[in-house]
């Protein structure tokens, strides 16, 4: 708890960081609250085709898109897309990449090698590029973009915590704790993983940021939530046909994406710089 | 005479043989988890690739064209020892040999590629030294958004804007595409090139031309990176006790910023070219979609429209060959300008 | 006309901290006289540190005021030159610089013999001061005779410094070789330019007591065989009464005492003096410390900023700063209250 408003008190003070915890409060609240917030909840799923492509002003902020859908209230219930895909998708990976980090850093076997080879491959190629490939081979759907991303981003946790619970290890603290005779899950558990969860919880906040993109990009590519679905890459994929004049279509959506994922790297720098700072220096190191 | 003060040390050659032997390993990992991922497949590809109106012994006799038909263990196996030989099988939608595909537009990427790192390296250095010597001016804070928004601003949503900007509103200029017509006749596959080779300065200013949003698009994430790690670089250098020393001995300023603490800083930045490289493939699916630009990510995003298994498994390893290529690079070019790396 | 190489008087220099402006120096004089080593004793935050960089004028740019005062080297008052002229033919030049942490202060990624030949280009003693403070990325045309020559001068003084193998020394880089090899690449590098005055700032603290030993006596040597003088800070009075010629105690960015090695040891006048002297390890194993803690420097006490944890403090203490008074030959004290004779803790 000391902690927790330690990293309140460090967050209000660091101005950058605070305006990126605000937008993600926003997005939140926009998420549960869409149904309230937005002028026209039912364009969700229905058409109106007398009013498609209408610019922005009093009726519909952001304009109407192809099938006379008010894209505000849209980008409001997109929201709820993006925080599913970006929650699920990082829970997984961090699930998954976590406890194999950890694994294989407190044993010193082959099999800690292996695992760890194996996330070298994941992360030898471009995360988009995976991601592309698997979501492409199962089909678009949100649950098959949250398979693709999980799949992709694990690695990125299993490095992080195998090299952080490496480095602890040779702490005089985790030697004595095995040398009286606690139980290696009990040592990984009460002693190694409460010692690098900062670096595990600025990792996370970073990685919200790409893994929305990603997530973005496979929209964009139609690889995501099918029509209608108001997903943020998707509507700004349907809107390249009709530009330069509906202009309005395309900005609203990047807008949103820019916002959010900005709002996510300030806070992850912000918290960097709180909880570790010693990982600026090292990140140049665990390529 | 005195001699040159360098000298290359054995282990230089042992953290190349190093990386050299772990490259195998790791491409073949990447062929195993590429087949696994297109064969987990819940749809038939080959009924899909037949067409409805296909008959039963159509669809058989394709699927055994294809090998599909053979165990899942004989068909990894063939699937490597081909592409191994650097064959990616056939495209399931046209027909066409996939390598032919890929090898006929990669360069048309790496040009793209390489003009963007060239870009963004050549403003981002002397953007970051400065940022960091002008600390918390009203420069580094442009500087600092700047490079905030360039890591999470949405590529295809910039490429699009630039193209409404650029191309749609002020006309300055063309909209997609590599250059006006057929381009220049084919030696490198690198256009630029080719048309000096050419003598065509014509089409070498088309071309340019046509690569200036593209580039632009992919460099702004890409200059991002290089500003923010050379000026924490920089600031981390500036502050060291060798800057401290050099500065109490007198050297002149220009020198300790733009030799002693410019070639520590670097260290840093080139690690980062990787990450960079991952960065620009991975824009270049987006980026060559929206402008048309004949490379390999296009080719991706088409056979993707297409459900072109083979090609996109293609599309796959050749992309991650390249990156590791990349990485392996860095890693040794890394040993050669760090000298602690060398230990 | 005196014969003093440094005169610095009543300087003053304070620096922004996130707690307030900390006074670090406060109307500090200090001189050295030609040829001469100088002690500069005081316990870590005393402002020895910051003396010693206002001295070659690299202090922290951002952060530290130079308030008032003079630092006069050979007749010229170094603040009043343009910074440029001090930078290219003062700093490297008439006064060189030796680190306190040799491990650290060598630039990691370049050779050693690199480094070395590049101050060379700008500081060799070959260069007029035209030429020196010329811009442009080569000082002169760098012919090859002048390199030729500036690298056998390197070697001559790597033999001096009794470093091995001075040819392959130079193609290292700096991780390559020992902690007590760098020091006597450090002090080399400072030799180099034949200046008139080395800052040494705890040329020692970093390495291993073994080697310390030799450091100083080599450069003690140098100093003397060279005639340069060497303005050197440390913590440890030990180390001071091996090499000093006179001794300066600072002492919360005030100087206390002043005094020639042997009238400080043999006469300590002043209070906190006597409190060092009486706080090292005697024969007999006792060891006392001076009670109290070092007083901040953002609100330093008034008057003698020592009088909290003076035993002889009177309410003159507490509200004037006490003058410098002259209290033998070349030794001069800070206080109203000098330790009578009987009182003292002399060592010698």
């Amino acid at each position: 708890m000391e902690t927790l408003s330690f990293i309140f008190r460090k967050l209000v003070e660091d101005r950058v960081a605070l305006i990126g915890a605000l937008i993600i409060l926003l997005l939140i609240l926009t998420a549960i609250f869409a149904p309230i917030l937005s002028t026209h909840p039912e364009d969700v799923l229905e058409f109106h085709p007398s009013e498609r492509l209408q610019g922005p002003g009093f009726a519909h902020f952001f304009g109407t898109d192809r099938m006379g859908s008010d894209i505000y209230s849209r980008i409001l219930y997109g929201a709820r897309i993006t925080i599913t895909i970006a929650v699920i998708a990082i829970a997984a990976s961090v699930l998954i990449g976590v406890p194999i980090g950890l694994l294989a850093g407190y044993y010193h076997s082959w099999l800690s090698d292996a695992l760890m080879r194996v996330s070298d491959i994941f992360l030898a190629v471009p995360q988009v590029v995976l991601a592309i490939a698997i979501a492409q081979t199962l089909g678009p759907s949100i649950e098959n973009v949250i398979l693709a991303l999980s799949v992709t981003y694990w690695p990125f946790w299993a490095r992080l915590v195998y090299a952080e619970t490496r480095s602890v290890q040779n702490e005089v603290f985790i030697e004595a704790s095995v040398a009286l005779g606690a139980s290696p899950a009990r040592v990984m558990i009460l002693h190694i993983l409460p010692n690098i969860l900062s670096s595990i919880i600025v990792r996370t906040t970073i990685g919200m940021g790409g893994t929305i993109l990603t997530a973005a990009v496979l929209g964009f590519l139609g690889l995501g939530a099918p029509a209608p679905s108001p997903e943020w890459g998707r509507m700004i994929s349907e809107s390249r046909e009709f530009l330069p004049e509906a202009w309005w279509y395309a900005t609203a959506p990047g807008i949103a994406i820019f916002l959010v994922v900005m709002g996510f790297n300030l806070l992850g720098d912000g918290l960097r710089d709180i909880l570790d700072p010693r990982i600026r220096r090292s990140s140049r190191h665990d390529k | 005479m005195p001699p040159g003060f360098t000298d290359t040390p054995v282990k230089l050659l042992v953290l190349i043989l190093n990386r050299l032997f772990w490259f195998v390993p790791t491409v073949l990992g990447l062929i195993v988890i590429t087949f696994v991922i297109s064969h987990i497949i819940p749809a038939d590809p080959v009924a899909f690739v037949a067409g409805d109106n296909a008959t039963a012994e159509q669809i058989e006799a394709l699927r055994r064209q294809l090998g599909l038909d053979q165990p899942m263990h004989i068909q990894l196996w063939r699937y490597i020892v081909a592409v191994l030989q650097g064959d990616f099988g056939v495209s399931l939608y046209t027909l066409r040999p996939i390598s032919e595909d890929l090898s006929s537009r990669l360069p048309a990427t790496l040009e793209l590629t390489f003009v963007a790192v060239f870009v963004s390296a050549l403003f981002g250095i002397p953007l970051g030294v400065i940022s960091a010597l002008e600390r918390n001016s009203m420069l580094d804070h442009v500087l600092r958004i700047i490079t905030v928004s360039g890591l999470a601003i949405a590529s295809f949503w910039l490429a699009i804007l630039f193209q409404l900007l650029f191309a749609m509103e002020l006309g300055w200029t063309p909209l997609q595409g590599r250059v006006a017509g057929w381009g220049p006749d084919v030696v490198t596959g690198f256009f630029l090139i080719d048309s000096i080779l050419m003598g065509d300065p014509e089409t070498f200013w088309d071309v340019l031309s046509h690569m200036i949003l593209p580039v632009m698009t992919l460099a702004f994430p890409a200059l991002a990176t290089i500003v923010r790690f050379t000026r924490a670089g920089v600031l981390e250098a500036i502050n060291s006790n060798y800057v401290m020393y050099e500065e109490a001995m007198g050297m002149p300023r220009r020198v300790i910023v733009w030799k002693y603490v410019l070639r520590n800083a670097l260290i840093g930045t080139v690690t980062q070219i990787g990450l960079i490289f991952g960065i620009l493939i991975a824009g270049a699916v987006v980026v060559e979609a929206v402008f048309d630009w004949p490379g390999l990510g296009y080719y991706a995003v088409q056979s993707i429209l297409q459900s072109d298994y083979n090609a996109i498994m293609g599309f796959t390893v050749v992309s991650g060959v390249i990156f590791i290529v990349v990485n392996l690079t860095v890693d040794v070019v890394h040993g050669f300008i760090d000298p602690r790396e060398s230990r | 006309m005196t014969n003093d190489l440094l005169r610095v008087r009543d300087l003053k220099v304070s620096f922004a901290t996130d707690g307030g402006v900390a006074k670090v120096l406060d109307n500090v004089n200090l001189t050295i006289g030609r040829g001469q080593i100088v002690g500069l004793v005081g316990e870590s935050g005393c402002g020895k540190t910051t003396l010693a960089r206002s001295i070659l004028g690299v202090l922290p740019k951002n952060s530290a005021r130079l308030e008032s005062g003079t630092i006069e080297f050979d007749g010229t008052d170094l603040l009043k030159v343009d910074p440029n002229i001090l930078a290219a033919n003062v700093r490297g030049r008439r006064i060189s610089f030796i680190p306190q942490d040799p491990f650290s202060s060598f630039n990691p990624v370049f050779t050693i013999g690199a480094q070395i030949m590049d101050l060379m280009k700008w500081k060799s003693p070959e260069l007029d001061d035209s030429d020196a403070a010329r811009s442009g990325w080569l000082p002169r045309f760098h012919g090859s005779r002048r390199r030729k020559a500036d690298y056998e001068r390197v070697l001559k003084l790597l033999r001096l410094v009794q470093l091995p193998d001075p040819e392959s020394v130079l193609k290292k880089f700096p991780h390559e070789v020992s902690g007590g090899q760098r020091q006597r690449l450090m002090i080399a590098m400072a030799l180099l330019p034949e200046p008139k005055l080395i800052i040494a700032d705890e040329p020692t603290t970093a390495l291993d007591v073994t080697i310390q030993a030799q450091i100083l006596k080599l450069l003690r040597k140098l100093a003397t065989d060279h005639d340069i003088s060497v303005l050197f800070t440390t913590h440890d009075l030990g180390t001071a009464w091996e090499i000093c010629d006179s001794i300066t105690v600072m002492y919360a960015g005030q100087e206390m005492e002043a005094a020639s090695s042997e009238g400080f040891f043999k006469r300590p006048s002043h209070p906190y003096t006597n409190r060092l002297l009486k706080s090292l390890p005697s024969r007999d194993g006792g060891i006392s410390g001076i009670p109290g803690d070092i007083p901040g420097l953002v609100n330093p006490p008034p008057g003698c900023r020592f009088h909290p944890r003076c035993e002889y403090a009177t309410e003159v203490c507490q509200q004037t700063r006490p003058e410098v008074t002259p209290v033998g030959v070349g030794h001069a004290v800070r206080c109203y209250h000098p330790v009578a004779e009987e009182k003292r803790h002399a060592l010698a």
